[in-house]
């Protein structure tokens, strides 16, 4: 077999097989990045690449394209751009694959991206031109082979390409049977959305075995009861479960007036959490790592860094 | 059929203002279907612009506007002194009905507008009458033999080719606030109930834009 060519950081660690943490960031609706370079700045030491996400929602936001290459420069920290396939069409998206190369970018999450319909401009045409899938067969073609719908690049673009899956999916089968389309297309790793419920997270898993492909499990540990509440409340398809509602709660509670101490409880419920849940899955061996989405929550990476290590 | 639907009256005396002498002229076959152009539609038309204070100086139905050949001979009916009269047309059928109805006026040469008095939605399933579900895009490349007979354009809200994004939940769709089915989950329910879902593992490449859109015709002889 050819040896896995390397295009980054990321890529690099895949390839050897370890374990490895991811993080998010979220470029908000500004032009001005500070807050989220400060914030990549932060996590940068713990993770091996962070998400810079694609209008989220449906929602618009600084283009992910720029904001990728700013953050990735800023704060020296390899970042994993976010390319949906809502807002560009295969044109569109090939051309901006090879200014993402030009700018510095070596891997892609290829997503589908939320319909405009939900966001703040719903009478945005929708474009779908590609798919996830067909976005990942579009990377693997301008990368391993040097062309555009078979007309050569003078000087193709490097890229890894990953691309989602939904732990929480219902009928799990459709989901499993979708990922396989992402493989078939050329897709090298997975990253998933949250996942809170463990046997099922481990029915999962053990279903994408066969595709032999690096899963980074979703995580989102929450900074306070507001937010556990509000991600419970707000994302479709994660419920987070009642009994870590109520321990937040009790935080929340219980430490009112002393918001030092707050906050080291909340950072040490959610190691208490989450490392038992990535450990099981790691000692199962079927997680390639783990991709953290705790959004302006980065101080909790030193103590995540412990579960990883562990 | 060809579903559509009333336009508001406000939009249509908007696109007539400048006109006072009115030739109203409605389909007989789908857009009767749809009740937009029915008896009581064509009346409550008639209603309208005479409310509107506009002066009709004809009316009568095609039987199908879309159909070229049948506009000639419904055209015979349409008497002289009318047309003599007449400072716009208004139809009410769907988008290609009015425009065949351009290719007749070239022919007989009219040279007056004509306006649209519907919405047109797409190529419908009549479950009964005022409830049509719009299932076929007209893509001129079906992929129902890979889908189980659904189609992935008209059912999956982002006409998606592989499958359900992240965005379905329980079998429903996001857009609309998860209370439409998701097109995809209906195709892999349909796929495993006749016990064909390798088709659904099946990664099918990007929808060929190349030969779409464009002033498209269908010739063949």
């Amino acid at each position: 077999m050819a040896e896995k060519k390397v295009y980054s950081k990321l890529g690099e660690m895949l390839a050897k097989g370890e374990f490895i943490l991811t993080g998010e960031l979220e470029p908000e609706k500004t032009c001005d990045l500070s807050h989220t370079i400060q914030e990549a700045k932060e996590m940068a030491p713990y993770v091996v690449a962070a998400n810079v996400t694609d209008s989220p929602l449906g929602i618009v936001t600084i283009n992910s394209l720029a904001a990728s290459h700013i953050i990735q420069k800023e704060a020296n920290i390899e970042v994993i751009w976010q390319l949906t396939v809502r807002d560009v069409n295969k044109l569109g998206i090939a051309g901006m694959i090879m200014g993402g190369h030009a700018l510095g970018l070596r891997n892609i999450l290829s997503l589908t991206g939320d319909h405009p319909n939900m966001g703040d401009m719903p009478e945005s045409k929708p474009v779908f031109d590609l798919d996830s899938a067909t976005l990942c067969m579009l990377v693997r073609e301008m990368v391993d082979k040097g062309t555009i719908n078979g007309y050569e690049i003078e000087s193709p673009p490097k890229f890894h390409v990953g691309a989602a899956a939904n732990p929480n999916s219902n009928p799990m089968e459709a989901e499993v049977l979708k990922i396989g389309r992402k493989v078939e297309a050329g897709c090298e790793f997975i990253q998933t959305q949250v996942a809170y419920d463990l046997e099922k997270t481990i029915e999962f898993l053990t279903a994408l075995k066969k595709y032999n492909i690096p899963v980074l499990l979703g995580i989102f540990p929450m900074k306070s009861y507001a937010m556990a509440k509000g991600f419970d409340t707000f994302v479709p398809g994660v419920d987070v479960p009642k009994d870590i509602l109520a321990k937040w709660k009790s935080i929340k509670n219980d430490y009112k007036t002393d918001k030092s101490k707050q906050k080291e409880m909340y950072d040490q419920a959610n190691y208490e959490f989450f490392n038992p849940f990535i450990t099981e899955l790691k000692k199962k061996e079927l997680l390639g790592g783990v991709h953290c989405m705790a959004v302006h929550y980065p101080r909790i990476f030193p103590k995540l860094i412990e579960v990883i290590k562990d | 059929m060809i579903v559509t639907t009333k336009k508001d009256f406000e939009e249509i005396e908007d696109a007539l203002k400048s006109y006072n002498n009115i030739m109203l002229i409605y389909c007989g076959t789908c857009s009767v279907t749809s009740q937009c152009s029915d008896e009581k539609s064509v009346n409550e038309m008639l209603e309208n612009l005479k409310n509107a204070g506009k002066n009709v100086v004809y009316h009568q139905e095609f039987k199908e506007p879309c159909d070229f050949r049948q506009d000639l001979q419904d055209w015979r009916n349409v008497p002289q002194e009318a047309l003599d009269k007449v400072d716009a047309f208004l139809i009410l059928s769907c988008g290609a009905g009015l425009q065949a109805m351009l290719d007749l006026f070239d022919r007989k040469n009219i040279a007056k507008p004509i306006f649209i008095g519907l919405n047109t939605h797409g190529i419908a399933e009549t479950e009964r009458i005022g409830r049509f579900h719009v299932k076929c895009a007209g893509c001129g490349d079906c992929l129902l033999n890979y889908t189980g007979g659904i189609c992935p354009v008209t059912s999956c809200a982002k006409g998606l080719m592989n499958g359900p994004c992240g965005g379905q939940l329980d079998g429903k769709c996001e857009v609309g606030k998860y209370e439409k089915d998701c097109g995809w989950i209906l195709i892999y329910e349909r796929l495993k109930k006749i016990g064909r879902l390798d088709l659904f593992g099946q990664l099918r490449p990007a929808f060929n834009w190349a030969d779409r859109g464009h002033q498209k015709s269908v010739v063949f002889r």
